[in-house]
């Protein structure tokens, strides 16, 4: 039985302007101890499908879905207070700018104290102990002087570090980590990605890790999944992502990539995401995909399984990175 | 070389800008029921006071010798043709409240813009500025909010002479230290940004900088402090005219009202009560509106 | 290098005296050191380097907005400090810069039109007709429609602004453009079309642009020329094949090793840097790169060492180049 099981997740926000599908028909399977890449750009809804696991979306959002258990346990309908006793233990989630994610008022210790105090039954004496062991555990140095530290007083790298630290605190199962290094310097970057493949070698956590840097995916998933305007567009072990995309978007967008390209003038995607107002009818990439036919246009695309890499595409790519079955239809 | 994106780019807006901002903030206003009772409220007072002239039984300067001190045409000696009663001289309650809403408005008014203009102006010189501009206007409004408003303005009217004109400038000299701690502390804020180093890359002088750049972006937190303001000067202006240091008798304005008729709270309690009545329910709706107008313009509460 | 040199900047530095506590102990805060470089009009010369590295600072000065503590900069062969009040009006207009944060570099309340008139409303005489003429031409060479003439900032996206942004750096013609982290905010696929937009419009305006990132694989991309910073002062300087085939700095060594790559089948060297980066109150004795140096010794905290020649071309600021001790790296 897997860890985290998905189906069908679907948020809407209501907004001035009408209702908004921020996130459309995911779903989502985690296992013990892997580490599975979110990918997408802004308005992909990557953030916000994790948010609705977590219950941490505003009242303006409903959320629906088939299913979303975590070992088993249906969290949808859960009380707000048996929900609670989850979130923070079993599954913990650090998020991107560490100068706000931490409250300025309190220090370090306190904060993660309070974590301890929240979830375990220890003293006041063992809670101090752990709360040096586990700023230990993730690097930062001199740990017992930290404790009475502010977050203005410590760099970005040591607060990401030190939320780290608060969300491993109680041992979770699943640790989702929202662009955790978009925020920081290249090398303290490195440094966090090798903390948290660390840290769930060590203690067999799956591992969440929600990011728009291919980079960051390339080095650290085992399995991706590539988000688009908030359908899940392609599924895939990392290895297979990167050498033979499925999805036009997926390909297009390591194309664009400026490593990748040679020539001055880089392969990119025209258009736009669509936001709220201006969602096209069919498959929701076809204005921006060079392979788009009247019926992309018109009809959603299936969703194709495992082999041809979980592609939500009227014409996967083959791999040699040509739509597959298209040469029957009309080119417009 | 402009490339596909012109082709897709979000389809084009049918309603103009300004429709589309103003039905926006409508949604979020029209979301505090409260707020919105307080603007019709506020309109309604409004239309009172411009269509005094056609709506009003009697002017207010109309005295009827015979029928003074007459209750509300409700109560059992009271006269449909004055029908929240008549004062002392005999003058009809209704109408003199009617065109008092003018002077109270008014005056109103005047003290919010008066105190707005000049607040806005120092306090873009003390944020942009800094250093020893900063520091004098600084305590100098500190200095007057050391002092109890009414009383500072009492003061003042004591020295400039009693009289609606001076009220208002009085009033209005109370109010500065809102305006320009919340400009200051705008302009600071604002002359960080990277859009302000655009202009001074770009050559602007400083002039240019402050009221074309910066002041436009510090005008929502103003906009409520105005509203606010406004209530609080109708009321100042009504307790310095209840204070005899106001508008002065004969003219309507509702602390006046009060005033020239408070001999008479016991034995014709509807003379002061009516002017009580209306200054108490105008500054509510006032508030009121504020609130919502204050939850509609602050940008972290809007949810697209 | 081809090209008329636009800007020849050497020794420039930049330091902040700031006080510490109320009651003085003042400190210096040395925010650039001995900066020193050339650049020619169609070429890309990247700065590249973390936070505190002084890169910021160095937009600064060369957009004259700030003015050196020490150094000489020249534009277009005029030197700024001597320059006379109109020389430097004049020079203005010849630098513009574009900034990192889309959604912070445009002014809220103006419409997009008045925006991009605004340095023409500024430094030319030019009739209100005339000055919207030239903003409908600079917009349709970006890729914006005319109707966005009269829109304000919030209706566009984050690429969208970006273009908005490059278009009124170019209203006054300028030689120069300064680009501070210009698409690092932006995702991938808006970023290669401004890439792109921003390579065109060089080749068409012979456009000499210094480019700040901390983005290697765009720099990679995009420059002619690099300086890596760090802390301040700049520790390597080459141009872009040799530093991305064999950087020799460890700095260097370190940040490309730090900076993923889209590939997962590559085995890569990694250098794990330990460490903080140092506070620039308070940098490190000799060589500030010193305490996270894997091959640092004693002579470098001690002394600070100089931009020598570091073989290929390039120039490094390493006493265990000179000695030595530092391997090459095939990146």
């Amino acid at each position: 039985m897997s860890l985290l099981e998905i189906k069908n997740l679907t948020v809407e926000f209501k907004t001035a302007h009408g209702g908004f599908r921020a996130v459309d028909a995911v779903d989502l399977t985690i296992d013990e101890g892997e580490v599975v890449a979110i990918v997408g750009e802004s308005g992909s809804g990557k953030s916000v499908a994790m948010l609705a696991l977590m219950g941490l979306l505003p009242w303006t959002a409903t959320v629906t879905a088939d299913r979303m258990a975590f070992d088993g346990r249906e969290l949808l309908g859960m009380a707000a207070a048996k929900r609670r006793q989850i979130i923070g233990k079993d599954i913990a989630m650090i998020f991107q700018e560490p100068m706000t994610s931490l409250n300025p008022c309190f220090t370090v210790g306190f904060q993660i104290k309070e974590v301890l105090r929240r979830h375990l039954s220890l003293t006041r004496h063992e809670r101090g102990r752990r709360a040096v062991e586990l700023l230990g555990q993730v690097g930062i140095p001199a740990p017992e002087s930290r404790l009475s530290n502010f977050p203005h007083q410590l760099s970005g790298g040591m607060n990401q570090r030190v939320m780290i630290a608060m969300m491993i605190a109680c041992n979770p199962r699943v640790l989702v980590a929202d662009e955790p290094t978009t925020a920081l310097d290249v090398t303290i970057q490195a440094q966090i990605l090798e903390l948290l493949l660390m840290l769930q070698r060590e203690r067999g956590m799956a591992l969440v890790l929600i990011t728009h840097d291919m980079g960051v995916v390339a080095e650290t998933a085992q399995r991706v999944v590539v988000h688009y305007a908030g359908q899940q567009v392609e599924r895939q072990p990392v290895k297979g992502l990167f050498r033979y995309p499925r999805h036009p978007y997926t390909s297009a967008l390591l194309k664009a990539l400026p490593e990748r390209s040679h020539d001055r003038r880089l392969p990119s995607i025209p258009g736009v995401v669509p936001g709220q107002l201006d969602r096209p009818g069919g498959c929701l990439f076809n204005p921006r995909c060079v392979w788009a036919t009247d019926k992309c246009r018109t009809v959603e695309p299936p969703r194709h399984d495992g082999g041809v890499g979980g592609a939500l595409c009227h014409y996967p790519l083959d791999e040699q990175g040509e739509p597959t079955g298209r040469e029957a239809e009309a080119i417009s | 070389m402009a490339e596909a994106t012109t082709k897709l780019d979000p389809t084009p807006r049918r309603e103009s800008v300004l429709a589309r901002e103003l039905k926006e903030f409508w949604y979020y206003f029209s979301e505090n029921r409260t707020a919105v009772v307080g603007l019709f409220f506020l309109i309604g007072v409004i239309a009172m006071a411009l269509l005094a002239d056609v709506i009003s039984p009697h002017s207010p300067s109309d005295q009827y010798r015979e029928f003074a001190e007459l209750p509300p045409a409700w109560s059992a000696e009271g006269r449909i043709e004055f029908l929240f009663g008549t004062d002392y001289a005999g003058r009809d309650m209704l109408s003199r409240i009617i065109y008092g809403a003018r002077l109270s408005l008014l005056a109103g008014g005047i003290v919010v813009v008066v105190s707005l203009f000049a607040g806005i102006a120092l306090g873009l010189a003390a944020g942009f500025f800094r250093g020893v501009i900063e520091i004098v206007i600084m305590r100098i409004m500190d200095t007057i909010l050391s002092v109890p408003g009414l009383l500072m303005a009492l003061v003042l009217v004591a020295i400039l002479g009693p009289g609606l004109e001076n009220a208002m400038i009085a009033i209005a000299v109370t109010y500065l230290p809102y305006f320009v701690r919340l400009t200051r502390a705008s302009a600071i804020t604002e002359s960080t940004k990277d859009y302000v180093v655009a202009s001074r890359v770009a050559g602007a002088g400083r002039l240019r900088l402050m009221f074309i750049a910066i002041l436009p972006n510090c005008m929502a937190p103003l906009i409520v402090q105005a509203t606010m303001s406004f209530s609080n000067a109708i009321l100042d202006v009504a307790a310095l005219g209840f204070l005899g240091m106001g508008a002065q008798p004969p003219m309507p304005e509702w602390g006046t009202l009060i005033a020239e008729n408070r001999d008479l709270i016991l034995s014709a309690p509807w003379t002061v009560t009516f002017p009580g009545l209306v200054i108490l329910l105008t500054v509510l709706a006032i508030n009121l509106m504020g609130d919502g107008l204050r939850d509609a313009l602050d940008p972290k509460m809007k949810r697209s | 290098m081809n090209g008329v040199p636009v800007i020849q900047a050497a020794g420039l530095s930049r330091h902040y005296e700031v006080r510490r506590t109320f009651f003085g102990s003042a400190g210096t805060v040395r925010a650039l050191n001995d900066a020193t470089f050339t650049l020619s009009a169609g070429q890309t010369l990247a700065v590249v380097g973390e936070s505190g590295c002084g890169k910021s600072t160095l937009a600064r000065l060369v957009t004259l907005i700030e003015r050196p503590t020490a150094g000489q900069l020249k534009i277009g062969g005029i030197e700024v400090d001597l320059a006379s009040a109109g020389e430097r009006r004049a020079l203005r207009r010849t630098v513009q810069i574009v900034f990192q944060d889309p959604y912070g570099s445009l002014n809220p309340r103006h419409k997009i039109g008045a925006i991009l008139e605004e340095p023409l409303k500024i430094n030319t005489d030019l009739s209100a007709s005339e000055r919207r003429e030239r903003a409908l031409e600079m917009m349709a060479r970006v890729g914006l429609r005319p109707e966005h003439h009269q829109r304000y900032p919030h209706m566009f996206s984050g690429g969208q602004r970006q273009r908005i942004a490059i278009a009124r750096a170019l209203m006054l013609n300028p030689r120069i453009v300064v680009l501070d982290e210009p698409v690092s905010a932006l995702d991938v696929s808006i970023q290669a079309q401004v890439l792109n937009l921003l390579a065109d419009l060089q080749e068409e305006f012979d456009l000499a642009y210094l480019f700040i990132s901390h983005d290697l694989s765009v720099v990679r991309h995009i420059a002619d020329e690099v300086i890596v910073m760090y802390l301040g002062s700049a520790v390597e300087h080459g141009n872009r094949a040799q530093i991305f085939s064999d950087p020799r700095h460890p700095y260097t060594q370190a940040l490309l090793s730090a900076t993923p790559m889209a590939d997962p089948e590559r085995q890569r060297h990694r250098i794990r840097l330990s460490g903080e980066l140092p506070s620039p109150f308070n940098p490190p004795s000799g060589c500030t790169f010193h305490p996270r140096c894997p091959y640092a010794d004693e002579r470098c905290t001690r002394e600070l060492p100089e931009m020598r020649d570091a073989g290929g071309g390039t120039m490094a600021a390493c006493h265990g180049i000179e000695e030595d001790r530092v391997p090459h790296i095939a990146a």
